[in-house]
C-alpha cells in the first residue's frame, strides 16, 4: 500500500475553560488514490481529524494541533509553503453545500482565477471539464450565469465538488457530504465520488455505515478521539479485530 | 505567490491602521473632554449643585443644577410615556394580533422614525406650539422627547418580543389564557430586551439637544412648572461651549463630563439588567 | 354565576387591550403622516411665493430682503457628509473585517463594548470634543500645512467630527453582517487555497454586501441629519462651501436661525421647509437602506 498521507502523534484540543481533547495521539496512514472512510460514533473526532488535514483549525480560536501530518511528502504543520498553497492541494466538501454568492460559472472559476491558472477560453474549458466531472454539466450548461443559490441542494453539492476539482487538488476531503441530501441526490453524489476515487486520494467522514461499505476501499475506525482500527474495507467489515469495531459494525455501539 | 502574500500583508496593515485610527480618535476626544471637564469639577465642584447666578452667561458665576434638574424632569416622564406606548406597539406586532404585512410596514415606519434627525421632531413640536400660540415649556419638551424615544424603545421591545420562544406562548395558550393574559408571559420573557431598550431610549433622550432646544426652552431659571420653560443639560452645553468667557466654557466642559458619566452609568446598568433578568429565563445565562 | 362574570371580565380586558394596542400602532403610523403633512403645510408660505427650483438652486440667502436660496446650505450639507463618509466608510469596513475575521475573542469583546459606549455618547459631547481637539488641529496644523489660514471653525472640521460619529454605527452594523455569515463559507473558500484576505474580498464582502451597504446608508442618514456637533464647529455662514471656510448645513441653519427668524411667517416657513427637506431625504435613505438589504439578500440567498 502506497500512502499519500501520514498522520503521526496527532493531538487536537479545544482550549478555553473546558479543555477537550478531540483527537488523541493518532497515528495512521491514508493510501493514495483510493477512497478512505473514517467512521465512528458521533463526537468521536472524525470531522476534527478531517479538518486538520486542511489546516482549517487555524481560523478557529483556541484549537491546538500538535503532531505531524505529512501530505505528499510535505509536513503541512511545519512546511515553509504558504498555507493557501497547502490548502489548494487538499479540497474540502462540507456537510451542507455553501455555494459562494455568485453565478454557477463564477463558483467553479473562483479557484482557478485566484491561482491565476487559467484565463479566457482556457477558463471556460476548465469550468466545463469540472462540471462534467461532477456530473452537473448537462443540468446547468444553459444557465451558467444564474445565481448558484438557485440550484437544488443536491445540485449545489455537486457544484461544490466541481468547484473543489477546479483547483486540481491531490486530496479531496468529504465531510458527511450526503447528510443534507435526499436519497436520490445522495445516490448521484455517491456515484460521483466513486468515479473520482481513482484519480484522487479521497478521505470521507460518514456516520452512515452502509455508505462506507458501499464506497470505501480503506477504513479508519475512531472511538473517543482515538483510532482503534484501520485497514482494508473488506477486512474491517468482514473480520473486525477490535471489540468496539465489532459492536459498531453490528450497530450496537452507542450513538451510532 | 509573493504577490498574493504581499496583498494579504498590505490588507492587514490597512486594517491595523483603521483600528488604530478609530481607537485613537475616539479615545482622544473623549479623553480630552473627560480631563478638561474633570479638572473643572475638581476645582469648582459647586457648579453641579448651584443654580445660575446673576450675569450668568457673562461669566458671573453660578452652576448648572437647573439644567441637571431640567434634564431629569424632561427625560423621566418622556421615557415613561414612550415605554408604555412602545410596549403596546411591540405587543401588537406579534402574529397573535396582526398580519405579517402590517407588522412589516409598521416596522419599516418605526425604523424610518428612528433614523429621523431629532431636529425634525423639534421643529414639528415647535410648529404645533406656534399654531397654538404657546411658548416653549417643559410639557412640549416632554412631548418632543417622547416622540424621539418611541421608535427606539419599540424596536428593542419588538425584537425582544419576537425572540420569545413560540413554545412558551403555546404552553400558556394551552392553559386557556387570552392574548392579553398571555402578554404577561411574553413580557416576562422579553423583559431583559425591553429593559435594555428603555435604558437606551433614556440615554438617547437625556443626551439630545436638538429636539428640546426650541420646545423646552433655554432660559436660566430653575424648572418651575409644566407650562414653564426648562433648560436641558445638552442644550446648556451647546449654548456655553462657544462662549467668550472661559469660566462659562468651563461649565460646558463640566456639564459634558456629567453627561458622559450618566451615559456610562446607563450603559453599565443595561448590562447588569440584562444579566440579572437572564437568570430567570430558561436557556439564558 | 361567578365563573361567567369572570369570563366576561376577561373578555372585556382582552377586547380593550387589543383595541388599545391597535390604536397605538395605528397612532405611530399616523404620526409619520401628520409630521409630513404639518411640515408641508407650514412650508406653504415659502413654496407659494417661490418656485421649488428657485429655492433649491438659488444661492442668494438674505431673509431680510426676502431671498431664500438654499443652494449653499444644501451643498454644505452634502459636502460635510461626503467628507465624513469618505473617511468613515473605508475605515469602518476595514475595522469590521479585522474584528470579525482576524481579531482574537478578547479584543473583539473589548472593542464591541467600547463601540457600544460610544454609540451612546450624546452629540453635544462630540461637539465639545471637536471644539477642543479638531478645531485647534485644523487651525494650527492642517491649515498651515496646506498653506491656508483658517479659524478651524469650518466645513472640514465638521466633516471630521461627523466621521468619528459615524464610526460606531457603521462598524457595528457591518461587523454584525459579517458575523452572520456561516463559517462553512469561509472554509469553502480557504480550502480552495484562497488566502484569508482573498476570502474576505471576493466572498465575504459579497455575501455581507447588502448588510454593509445598508450600514453605510444608515451612517449617511446619521451624518446628514446630525445637528448639534456640526452647528458647534461649522462656523455658521451661509456661503458656498469651501473646505477651510466657515459654512452651514441644513440642520445647523435651523439651530442658528430659529431664535431670530421665527417671528415672520415667511422666514418661519423657510425653516420649516428645511426640516421637511431633512425629514424627506433622511427617510428616503433609511428606507433605501432597508430595501437594499432585503433585495440583495433575496437575490443571493445567503
Amino acid at each position: 500500500m502506497e500512502s499519500e498521507i501520514q498522520i503521526r502523534d496527532l493531538t487536537i484540543t479545544y482550549g478555553g475553560r473546558h479543555h477537550v481533547v478531540a483527537v488523541n495521539n493518532v497515528s495512521v496512514d491514508i493510501p493514495r488514490n483510493r477512497l478512505t472512510a473514517i467512521i465512528g460514533p458521533s463526537g468521536c473526532g472524525k470531522t476534527t481529524l478531517l479538518k486538520a488535514l486542511n489546516r482549517l483549525h487555524d481560523i478557529k480560536e483556541g484549537v491546538q494541533v500538535r503532531g505531524h501530518i505529512v501530505i505528499g511528502g510535505e509536513d503541512i504543520y511545519q512546511s515553509r509553503l504558504p498555507v493557501f498553497e497547502l490548502r489548494r492541494r487538499v479540497g474540502l466538501i462540507g456537510q451542507k453545500p455553501y455555494p459562494l454568492p455568485a453565478s454557477i460559472y463564477d463558483n467553479v472559476a473562483y479557484g482557478p482565477r485566484i491561482h491565476r491558472r487559467a484565463k479566457g477560453g482556457e477558463l471556460n474549458e476548465v469550468v466545463e471539464r469540472c462540471l462534467r466531472q461532477a456530473h452537473l454539466w448537462e443540468e446547468v450548461e444553459d444557465r451558467l450565469d444564474s445565481p448558484a443559490a438557485g440550484l437544488s441542494v443536491g445540485q449545489q453539492q455537486r457544484l461544490c465538488i466541481a468547484r473543489a476539482l477546479a483547483v486540481e487538488p491531490e486530496v479531496i476531503l468529504c465531510d458527511e457530504v450526503t447528510s443534507a441530501l435526499d436519497p436520490l441526490s445522495s445516490q448521484k453524489v455517491e456515484n460521483l465520488l466513486r468515479s473520482l476515487r481513482e484519480k484522487y486520494t479521497m478521505v470521507m467522514v460518514t456516520h452512515i455505515l452502509r455508505q462506507a461499505r458501499r464506497l470505501a476501499d480503506y477504513v479508519i475506525v475512531m472511538y473517543m478521539g482515538e483510532v482503534i482500527e484501520a485497514g482494508e474495507a473488506q477486512e474491517v467489515f468482514g473480520n473486525p479485530r477490535h471489540e468496539k469495531t465489532r459492536e459498531y459494525v453490528k450497530g450496537i455501539m452507542a450513538g451510532a | 505567490m509573493n504577490r498574493r502574500h504581499l496583498e494579504q500583508q498590505v490588507a492587514l496593515c490597512a486594517m491595523y491602521g483603521a483600528l488604530v485610527m478609530v481607537v485613537v480618535s475616539l479615545l482622544l476626544i473623549i479623553g480630552v473632554t473627560v480631563l478638561r471637564g474633570g479638572h473643572v469639577l475638581v476645582t469648582r465642584p459647586e457648579v453641579v449643585v448651584t443654580p445660575p447666578g446673576p450675569r450668568y452667561l457673562l461669566g458671573g458665576g453660578g452652576g448648572f443644577v437647573h439644567a441637571i434638574l431640567g434634564s431629569l424632569y424632561l427625560v423621566l416622564p418622556a421615557t415613561l410615556l414612550a415605554s408604555g406606548i412602545a410596549m403596546g406597539i411591540a405587543l401588537y406586532l406579534q402574529s397573535d394580533y396582526t398580519s405579517r404585512r402590517t407588522a412589516g410596514a409598521i416596522r419599516n415606519l418605526l425604523d424610518a422614525l428612528w433614523g429621523t434627525p431629532s431636529i425634525v421632531y423639534g421643529m414639528f413640536v415647535l410648529t404645533i406650539l406656534i399654531s397654538l400660540q404657546q411658548r416653549a415649556s417643559l410639557l412640549a419638551g416632554i412631548a418632543a422627547l417622547t416622540l424621539l424615544e418611541i421608535p427606539i424603545i419599540a424596536r428593542y421591545a419588538d425584537a425582544a418580543v419576537q425572540a420569545v420562544p413560540p413554545m412558551a406562548k403555546e404552553t400558556s395558550y394551552a392553559l386557556g389564557t387570552t392574548r392579553w393574559e398571555n402578554s404577561q408571559v411574553v413580557i416576562r420573557y422579553a423583559l431583559p430586551g425591553i429593559a435594555t431598550g428603555v435604558l437606551i431610549g433614556l440615554g438617547r433622550g437625556i443626551g439630545d439637544a436638538a429636539s428640546v432646544i426650541f420646545t423646552a426652552g433655554a432660559g436660566n431659571n430653575m424648572p418651575s412648572g409644566l407650562l414653564e420653560g426648562v433648560t436641558a443639560l445638552p442644550v446648556l452645553i451647546f449654548q456655553q461651549a462657544s462662549s467668550f468667557y472661559p469660566s462659562v466654557r468651563e461649565q460646558a466642559y463640566a456639564a459634558s463630563f456629567v453627561l458622559i458619566v450618566i451615559v456610562l452609568v446607563l450603559n453599565v446598568a443595561s448590562r447588569l439588567v440584562t444579566n440579572y433578568f437572564a437568570r430567570y429565563i430558561p436557556g439564558g445565562r | 354565576m361567578m365563573p361567567r362574570d369572570a369570563a366576561g371580565l376577561r373578555m372585556r380586558k382582552e377586547a380593550v387591550s387589543s383595541r388599545g394596542m391597535q390604536a397605538l400602532a395605528l397612532g405611530i403610523s399616523v404620526l409619520f403622516l401628520v409630521m409630513l403633512l404639518l411640515l408641508l403645510a407650514k412650508s406653504r408660505p415659502l413654496l407659494s411665493g417661490y418656485s421649488l427650483t428657485e429655492v433649491l438652486l438659488s444661492s442668494h440667502w438674505d431673509p431680510a430682503r426676502g431671498q431664500f436660496g438654499f443652494a449653499p446650505v444644501i451643498l454644505g450639507t452634502f459636502y460635510v457628509t461626503f467628507i465624513a463618509m469618505l473617511i468613515a466608510v473605508p475605515v469602518s469596513l476595514l475595522c469590521a473585517v479585522y474584528l470579525s475575521e482576524y481579531a482574537p475573542g478578547r479584543v473583539r469583546r473589548m472593542f464591541s463594548s467600547f463601540i457600544g459606549v460610544l454609540a451612546g455618547i450624546p452629540s453635544v459631547v462630540f461637539g465639545i470634543c471637536a471644539l477642543l481637539v479638531f478645531v485647534p488641529l485644523v487651525a494650527d496644523y492642517i491649515g498651515p500645512w496646506v498653506g491656508v489660514e483658517t479659524t478651524g471653525l469650518c466645513i472640514l472640521t465638521a466633516g471630521l467630527i461627523l466621521a468619528v460619529m459615524v464610526f460606531p454605527i457603521a462598524i457595528s452594523l457591518s461587523y454584525e453582517s459579517l458575523q452572520a455569515l456561516p463559517i462553512e463559507l469561509r472554509e469553502a473558500s480557504l480550502s480552495m487555497g484562497a488566502t484569508r484576505w482573498e476570502t474576505t474580498r471576493k466572498v465575504l464582502f459579497k455575501a455581507a454586501g447588502p448588510g454593509m451597504l445598508s450600514a453605510i446608508l444608515l451612517g449617511f442618514g446619521r451624518a446628514f441629519g446630525e445637528t448639534m456637533a456640526v452647528a458647534m464647529v461649522v462656523g455658521g455662514k451661509n456661503q458656498m462651501p469651501s473646505l477651510f471656510a466657515a459654512g452651514q448645513t441644513l440642520p445647523s441653519l435651523i439651530v442658528s436661525s430659529v431664535g431670530e427668524m421665527m417671528s415672520l411667517p415667511l422666514e418661519q416657513s423657510a425653516l420649516v421647509f428645511v426640516a421637511l427637506f431633512l425629514f424627506v431625504v433622511v427617510t428616503v435613505f433609511n428606507l433605501l437602506a432597508r430595501w437594499v438589504e432585503k433585495r440583495l439578500q433575496a437575490r443571493w440567498k445567503i
